[in-house]
């Protein structure tokens, strides 16, 4: 499945949720390598122009590499964008964290665990990326921890209930999935190729909270309730975390023509409610919006756009959580200060005695 | 995790007995063995891997794409050293 050939909700739907976009994953990685496979020229010629010949590879669809001559915004923006991408990572484990101790069973806590620890792994996948680019791990790490740098404003809502587990991994790592299958076609090398890794362990984070939703959905009354409500909390930031209204985004045009993104923002908002809408109805859940209903001129459905005067709160950093997110952060990098200095000690009292040794 | 403390080491994995190691990403580490056990934690928590090499990044010396044609153009012109080069008479088996 290619680019814009979603389904329609009148086709018969996938096995199971998410099943399409892993197809989508799977043809991204199918094209790097037809990409690479595809590939005539090596570098520009002695008396090239480097920036025709950047051009030129970005327009044939092949990949950017580290060493590659690139324009210095291209570097500038992809770096700031693979770097909220990552700290939007590490920040995403706390709101599903804080539920681990309490998860209903030890095969959610299990699975929770697994789902943390993958979103750290993200992290770091994405941080290793954007060091490519010529920027230092604790340069990274830095700008996060002084706020120079944002993560996703999702993170700065509250988890209240179990349920809100299950509706992170459908809706907010749902939506992510759709942010992130196109960019798995960036022409940056690195950072695609990261993205192929992150979309694949994505889509087991979507079905755990699909499965949960589902179990609480056809539980008890009450489990159905606390089911709904935390679909009614997470289902409009869902849809903010696509950004602003297409008329509103301020780096859409040339990230478009540098093939770092592939659709708008509002394109894939729309993606997302068209998937949703028959997910919710095997869940037995509504999505909490009355305007929600099927366009057949537009062959999509018609929906309430989210609250974009919060979403710029809470970007700004007066979110419910903002404040809470980055202090756990800073204390956790504070805390983590002796274990990195007693390992990097005990590596050199090791290359001290090794030294020793040969001496 | 400080650079010169904890430098960079690219990561190479073996999917599977008889596949060569391939590169798969980088990570920080102090030395050698903690590099190891990170790659394991973050390349192979799905048993992506049998066999797993760090290098240390600043021990690997690479080719500069700057100069890729000159570099690799020597080989450019030697088409001889492909099997499809050669004209096969009519008739002739096992060749």
């Amino acid at each position: 499945m290619y680019g814009n050939d979603f389904s329609a909700p009148g086709d018969a739907p996938d096995d199971t949720p998410g099943a399409g976009l892993l197809g989508e994953v799977e043809a991204a990685e199918a094209e790097l390598r037809a990409a690479a496979a595809r590939q005539r020229r090596g570098g520009p010629a002695p008396d090239e122009d480097l920036a025709a010949y950047f051009t030129e590879v970005v327009d044939a669809e092949q990949k950017i590499e580290p060493r590659d001559w690139m324009p210095e915004a291209y570097r500038r923006t992809l770096i700031r964008q693979i770097a909220q991408h990552a700290h939007s990572e590490i920040i995403g484990m706390q709101p599903e964290g804080n539920w681990i101790s309490r998860a209903p069973s030890l095969k959610r806590k299990a699975i929770l665990l697994a789902k943390v620890q993958d979103e750290a792994g993200h992290g770091l996948y994405l941080y290793a990326a954007a060091e490519t680019l010529g920027i230092s791990r604790d340069e990274l790490v830095q700008l996060l921890l002084d706020g120079r740098q944002k993560y996703s404003s999702i993170f700065n809502y509250p988890t209240l209930t179990w349920a809100d587990v299950g509706a992170i991994g459908w809706l907010v790592d749902g939506a992510a999935i759709v942010n992130q299958v196109p960019l798995c076609r960036c022409s940056y090398g690195p950072y695609a190729r990261a993205m192929i890794r992150v979309c694949k362990e994505e889509s087991f984070h979507q079905r755990q909270g699909y499965e949960i939703l589902h179990t609480l959905a056809h539980g008890t009354p009450e489990q159905q309730a606390m089911a709904q409500d935390a679909v009614d909390r997470w289902w409009y930031p869902s849809l903010a975390m696509f950004g602003p209204p297409d008329g509103d985004s301020t780096h859409s045009a040339q990230s478009m023509a540098w093939k770092i993104k592939r659709f708008s923002n509002d394109d894939l908002r729309q993606r997302f409610v068209d998937m949703c809408v028959q997910q919710a109805e095997v869940l037995g859940l509504r999505i909490p919006d009355d305007d929600l209903r099927w366009n057949e001129e537009r062959q999509a459905y018609d929906y309430s756009q989210p609250d974009y005067d919060e979403l710029m709160q809470v970007i700004k950093g007066n979110g419910p959580c903002n404040r809470e997110r980055m202090a756990h952060r800073r204390a956790a990098h504070a805390d983590g200060a002796w274990v990195r200095e007693a390992a990097a000690a005990y590596a050199a009292k090791r290359a001290d005695k090794r030294e020793k040794v040969a001496a | 995790m400080s650079n010169e403390h904890s430098p960079l080491w690219e990561v190479f994995v073996r999917a599977r007995r008889g596949l060569s190691h391939t590169h798969v990403g980088s990570l920080h580490a102090p030395d050698a063995e903690l590099a190891l056990r990170n790659a394991r934690d973050l390349y192979t928590r799905r048993q992506e891997g049998v066999s797993i090499w760090v290098v240390p990044a600043g021990s690997i010396t690479a080719s500069s794409p700057d100069e890729k044609d000159a570099f690799f153009d020597p080989a450019a012109d030697k088409v001889y050293r492909h099997p499809t080069f050669y004209e096969v008479p009519d008739g002739v088996a096992h060749l």
